[in-house]
């Protein structure tokens, strides 16, 4: 028996949603007395995946492949699928994200095993095995009992504390992986790839600084994205700004856009409607900065400032910089 | 159940058709859109029977939003190259006014399989199973529902079929039976061509949402909203309790003036920088 963790590699490096799946990982293996076993797929040096053993994993099946050079939840899928089978695994983790959904999805129908997404804690293990996901957009959370014998958990971030002491250390022990591919997975041709390189990717990053129709226009941005800079923070932005172009689409926040969980989530000249909300709930705090005192946005906050954006922007920024 | 089946399968075998007739030589294209019936998302959210059961007092439902934007993508392609639009449900009969609605906004025929999605893997083995005996060209879904928040029926459809699937589809072009997708990926986007059949998780901006015209509205009422009964009874999942978040603790107030010891604060007492 043993838990196998799906990690995601970006640019060889693990990335750090995929430190903390490790982390969660090696937890329940402890708890279900196995060992945890880490899944890469894609180049990185054995240097950065025996990182995975400061988590907590005994051993990292490494599969590298041409074919498998653009991200391909089918193929990864089967991969997942034949790692689970040679390992004997009975909890599988994945960090959440699009492609942690869906190679959790096709995992699960080949493998008849419950897929639960969203998981916001350690599973309790005595007994049934049940966790506890969020649903209804961060609004509330569902104690879950799982009966398959394999169980998939798509985990959410932020849902432990990543400390690198709180776990035993292990020797990973990297194990090249080489599964059988199925020429079904690979009908796709991949046309163009464009990736934000410079910026950090939302879902990922620690700290948000995000803005909304209060910010007037997109030639007013400036000023958050200063502010950004100097906090190492990603931008995001509230749904009409997006709708309206004054920023990427892939900035948008909320229900209908992307959820995120940072430590730090900064809201400049945004109302805080429910359907945002739902976006950014999860995060460990939440500033709040509005000319509106009334702004619903504040009862949410766990800090708030009622001024001008345009007016307190520049000055965080300048206390930001002087921080190191 | 098995007359129930054959009737629909000539129903629409019969417009197939006709419409091939009219809309001379191109391929009549079978869609599949699969729609959930959801609190509105401003609904407050609160539990009954001892947190067991969703309080559904006051509560007003509607159409996914992203399963709204796979039902306006999913008409817009109807329009453009003939064929047939299908919409999918599997619940109760409370969700019976927005299957009429997705009709009303112009899809041809309904199904409502008529069991509680008790999870999502009952849930697709459903919807592959109608699926099946359809032999659908495209089935549009949303990006993820927004009770369950899961993102992971169209996977689990996808490989129950055999066939691929994408998630989040941002974008979606056809030329005869070539799909060209966009899709979000982690920080950024990626263009696919890949070739029909296939299973797609849509959001914005694939679409405008449509809103029901009155036309819409009259013709819906006469729509074949066909009722079948579930397969296969195996739920891997129950839920067991629904909590709500701990309250939040009260907004710290920064006077404007001193808007510095935010940064401050938010290094030596939030401990998040
Ligand atoms: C089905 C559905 C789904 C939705 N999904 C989303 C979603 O995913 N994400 C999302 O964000 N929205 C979503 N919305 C829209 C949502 O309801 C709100 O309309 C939207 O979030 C409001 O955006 P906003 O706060 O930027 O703009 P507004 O509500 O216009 O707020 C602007 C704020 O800026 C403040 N302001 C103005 N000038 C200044 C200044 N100089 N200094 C400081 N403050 C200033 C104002 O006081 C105001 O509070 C959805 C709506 C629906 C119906
Ligand atoms: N009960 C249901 N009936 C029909 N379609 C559904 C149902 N549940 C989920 N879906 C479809 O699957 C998508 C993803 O749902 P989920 O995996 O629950 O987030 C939704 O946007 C719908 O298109």
């Amino acid at each position: 028996m043993s838990v196998l963790i799906y990690i995601e590699l970006e640019n060889g490096s693990i990335k750090k949603t995929s430190l903390e799946t490790i982390a969660y990982g090696a937890k329940v293996a402890e708890k279900t007395g196995g060992k945890a076993i880490v899944l890469a797929i894609g180049s990185a040096d054995a240097s950065e995946l025996e990182k995975a053993g400061r988590y907590g994993a005994a051993k990292v099946l490494h599969a590298t492949d041409q074919k498998l050079e653009h991200e391909n939840s089918m193929a990864y899928a089967d991969i997942l699928v034949q790692a689970v089978q040679q390992e004997n695994s009975k909890v599988v983790i994945l960090a959440k994200s699009g492609l942690g959904d869906a190679m959790a999805a096709r995992a699960a129908a080949r493998l008849k095993a419950a897929v639960v997404s969203g998981v916001t804690q350690l599973p309790e293990t005595d007994g049934v095995f049940t966790v506890t996901r969020s649903v209804f957009s961060g609004k509330a959370f569902a104690k879950t009992q799982i009966h398959s014998e394999i169980k998939i958990l798509v985990v959410k971030k932020n849902v432990i504390e990543m400390d690198e002491n709180a776990v035993a250390t292990e020797n990973a022990e990297i194990v090249p992986f080489s599964p059988a591919f199925r020429e079904d997975d690979f009908k796709a041709t991949v046309v163009q790839v464009e990736k934000a390189n410079t910026e950090l990717s939302l879902t990922e990053a620690d700290i948000i600084v995000s803005g909304g129709r209060g910010m007037k226009g997109p030639e007013n941005w400036q000023p958050l994205v200063d502010l950004a800079r100097a906090l190492g923070a990603a931008t995001g932005c509230s749904k009409p700004v997006s709708d309206l172009d004054w920023r990427p689409h892939h900035e948008h926040i909320g229900q209908t856009g992307i959820k995120v969980a940072p430590n730090l989530y900064i809201a400049c000249g945004i109302s805080g409607a429910i359907q945002h909300l739902a976006g950014v709930n999860g995060s460990k705090c939440i500033v709040v900065i509005n000319k509106d005192p009334e702004a619903p946005f504040f009862k949410a906050a766990d800090y708030g400032i009622v001024g001008d954006i345009f007016e307190i922007l520049p000055r965080l920024t300048e206390a930001a910089k002087k921080l190191k | 159940m098995l007359a129930y089946y054959l009737s629909f399968y000539v129903n629409c075998e019969d417009k197939v058709i006709l419409r091939s007739v009219t809309i001379h030589n191109h391929m009549t294209m079978k869609i599949l859109v699969c729609i959930t019936n959801v609190p509105d998302t401003t609904a407050k959210i609160a539990f009954t029977d001892n947190d067991t059961k969703l309080n559904k007092n006051g509560i007003q439902y509607i159409i996914g939003p992203y399963d709204d934007y796979a039902l306006a993508r999913g008409v817009e392609i109807r329009e453009q190259s003939g064929g047939t639009l299908t919409v999918l449900h599997v619940g109760g009969a409370e969700a019976d006014p927005q299957i009429r609605k997705a009709l009303a906004i112009g899809a041809d025929d309904a199904i409502r399989v008529n069991a509680e999605p008790l999870d999502s893997y009952f849930t697709a083995l459903q919807i592959a199973h109608i699926a099946k005996q359809n032999n659908y060209d495209l089935i549009l879904m949303g990006r993820e529902s927004i009770d369950y928040n899961s993102g992971v029926v169209h996977g689990l459809v996808g490989e129950m079929l055999g066939i691929p699937s994408y998630s989040p589809v941002m974008k979606l072009d056809l030329d005869g039976n070539n799909a060209t997708i966009t899709r979000e990926i982690d920080g950024g986007n990626e263009i696919l061509k890949v070739s029909l059949p296939l299973v797609l998780g849509c959001q914005e901006p694939i679409a405008e949402w449509k809103i029901p015209n009155m036309r819409g509205i009259m013709t819906a009422r006469t729509k074949p909203l066909n009722v079948v009964e579930s397969v296969g009874s195996e739920v891997l999942t129950t839920p067991e309790k629904y909590t709500l978040p701990a309250p939040k603790g009260a907004c710290k107030m920064i006077p404007a003036s001193e808007a510095e010891t935010l940064i401050r604060l938010l290094q030596t007492e939030a401990k998040v920088l």
